[in-house]
């Protein structure tokens, strides 16, 4: 009899979602799907709304990356203004943005994958979490937080709060940065690279143990997408998209926030509240993509900063064309850890970043707006419709993980395939579907801006959708 | 004494106060000491466990998946703490309450959509017709206002229901802080 293995709730990822999978009457794995199962509904409530309340309003899409949705939804709102943001804005902006950058993916590194990578896949759950690998190598560990707090603790000095700081605002930030705070900055700094450094020697160290996972951890030739500047270096906040094939040739290039609806659509399946985004062009799924940190590495030709410039010569070594498996977003990651605190520094000595002139006054000019940002996870797409008195009449937001959507469910499905013999499985080997998911740090809240939740549940289905059997692991 | 048992659980919120919990930083290995988390987003446990002392929620309560979670959670700890405006209020989440869940559905999954569209209704959970705060389904023995509440405020509140001090909350913390 054909079965169904249900992980609910998918654990130590970002939001809540289930993972399924269906195993025919000889126990192969059929299909399986990663359900996001979460929707809350901006795009509709924020209809109404004065555009200037957009950005404190979308940051609450999400509190792990609520920096980029206040920069992707202030730029948007900047284009209905039709004004430029002053310079010195800029910069503390890109400071902010690459201050979360390093909160989340630390987070994303140590809180939740290195419990995999550290204590081992098949290690016992009970311990299998952030305190485990604390107590394990309290010196990685103690690291991992500490790299956390350096981020957030950025984000409070600029925009007075860790979470939704209301600082930024359509015309560019409410408050320069002072002196003294500058320079609490700059204090942290040495020991941001210690722990970044400690980190990406540590990875390098037991990445090779991984080599069976990383030929099946979502590994497959695929598009892929991200933000870069004109000169080929990586970009989290101005300069405008690229796509490229899985060979590296440029598919489109230039794309900025105006272009990207005519270019990328969106696609519903049955079983998420995550949409799914394509290149329009190929259509769906042929012209599904993937976006964040492996992307984005992927991309540029450089990192801008010499450290990170050395890290990534080494990654693209790691393949001749575009790095496929997806176990390697964890490296990219790191790399760009330390690119983000490389970066912070050399924002910090512009004389520019303690001017005064911060914002930009201006009413609506235009009645449409699009701005667009890396996040973390990848790249962010917010774009509004108004009245002339600014009253908010439509929005559409298209997030990194829905760009990534399809590819978990490939990567979901090709480790299933791998593991999954005979319909027999072990707590590990469920353990290892969930790390494929991992690997992408998909943020369900933001996801599901539409409505949403993630943990991970596995379900075993027959062939007419039966449910058979479920794994919840406990 | 044995160690005591905390959870956390996230409803609908953004995970704003999820974060805000980790931004204890160091603070939270220091805390780890006196409690064990056994269930939460950040370790592994795909049940929610018997016997837990302290229960911290987020978010409002949203789907027919939240609404059973919470009873059960409820069901299930000595103490429950509605941390943050979402789960104290309804807060962002409760936004959808005067258009109800088929135009959401309707503007995400058929208006902006470009291909396939249709509304999910696969394993996914049905939304509820009303976003309801965490205390008009089951009772709540603290709430912890903010959006979201600062680590400072979850230290403190935390050490005291773990060391069964008295708590002054309005001194900590308000809405939207
Ligand atoms: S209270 Fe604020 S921070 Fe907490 S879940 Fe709700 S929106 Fe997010």
């Amino acid at each position: 009899m054909s079965k169904t293995i249900t992980i609910d709730p998918v654990t130590r990822l970002e939001g809540h979602g289930k993972i399924t999978i269906q195993l025919n009457a000889q126990g192969e794995v059929e299909d399986a799907h990663f359900h996001v199962t979460q929707v809350r509904g901006f795009e509709r409530f924020a209809e109404g709304r004065l555009f200037y309340e957009m950005p404190s309003l979308m940051a609450r899409i999400c509190g792990i990356c609520p920096v980029a949705h206040l920069i992707a939804s202030a730029k948007a709102c900047e284009a209905i203004m039709a004004v430029r943001i002053p310079p010195p804005a800029r910069l503390l902006r890109r400071m902010l943005n690459l201050a979360q950058m390093i909160q989340s993916h630390a987070l994303s590194f140590f809180y939740l994958s290195s419990p995999d990578l550290l204590l081992g896949m098949d290690s016992d759950p009970a311990v299998r979490n952030i305190f485990g690998v604390v107590a394990a190598n309290p010196r990685l560990g103690r690291a991992g937080v500490a790299l956390r707090r350096f981020g957030q603790h950025i984000i409070e000095l600029l925009g007075s709060k860790r979470v939704h700081p209301g600082w930024v605002v359509p015309g560019g930030v409410t408050e320069p940065l002072t002196a003294a705070r500058r320079d609490e900055i700059l204090a942290m700094i040495p020991d941001a690279y210690a722990n970044a450094r400690l980190a990406l020697d540590a990875y390098k160290q037991i990445a090779g143990r991984f080599q069976p996972e990383a030929e099946v951890f979502g590994n497959f030739p695929s598009h892929f997408m991200s933000l870069i500047n004109e000169d080929g270096s990586i970009e989290f906040n101005r300069g405008a998209l690229r796509l490229i094939d899985s060979a590296g040739k440029i598919i489109e290039d230039g794309m900025d926030a105006e272009r990207f609806a005519e270019i990328i659509g969106e696609a519903v399946e049955p079983y998420s509240y995550t949409k799914f985004a394509y290149y329009k062009p190929l259509g769906y799924p042929q012209g599904c993509y993937r976006v964040g940190p492996l992307a984005r590495l992927n991309i540029v030709t450089s990192m801008g900063t010499p450290e990170a410039d050395k890290e990534l010569a080494a990654f693209k070594q790691l393949s001749a064309g575009p790095v496929q498996s997806s176990f390697h977003y964890h490296h990219a990651r790191l790399i760009e850890i330390l690119y983000g605190i490389e970066k912070i520094e050399r924002l910090l000595a512009d004389p520019l970043i303690l001017d005064k002139q911060v914002r930009a006054h201006a009413g609506v000019n235009c009645l449409e707006g699009a701005g667009q940002a890396e996040a973390p996870r990848g790249t962010l797409h917010h774009h509004y419709k108004v009245d002339e008195n600014g009253k908010v009449t439509w929005v559409n937001l298209v997030i990194a993980t829905g760009q990534n959507n399809h590819a978990m469910n490939q990567g979901v499905l090709q480790a299933a395939k791998h593991y999954v013999k005979d319909g027999q499985f072990t707590e590990g080997i469920l353990n290892r579907v969930e790390a494929v998911v991992r690997t992408f740090d998909p943020c369900l809240s933001c996801s599901s801006h539409a409505l949403g939740q993630m943990p991970l549940a596995l379900t075993l289905v027959d062939a007419h959708g039966q449910v058979v059997d479920r794994m919840t692991r406990s | 004494m044995s160690k005591l048992k905390l959870a956390t659980v996230w409803l609908d919120g953004c995970s704003g106060c999820h974060m805000s919990f980790l931004d204890m930083d160091e603070r939270l290995l220091e805390l780890a000491e006196l409690v064990d988390v056994v269930y939460s987003p950040l370790v592994d446990a795909k049940e929610f466990p018997a016997g837990v002392d302290i229960a911290l929620v987020e978010g409002a309560v949203s789907s027919a998946d939240d609404e059973k979670k919470i009873r059960k959670v409820r069901a299930h700890s000595k103490m429950l703490v509605a941390m943050g405006d979402c789960a104290v209020t309804g807060n962002v989440p409760s936004m959808r309450n005067p258009i109800g869940p088929e135009a959401i559905l309707n503007r995400a999954y058929m208006e902006n959509a470009s291909a396939q569209q249709q509304i999910p209704c696969v394993v996914v959970p049905k939304l509820l017709k009303v976003v309801r705060p965490v205390h008009e389904l089951v009772t709540v023995d603290v709430f912890l206002p903010g959006c979201p509440p600062s680590a400072a405020t979850f230290h403190t509140v935390l050490m005291a229901l773990v060391n069964g001090e008295p708590l002054d909350i309005p001194a900590l913390t308000r809405f939207g802080a």
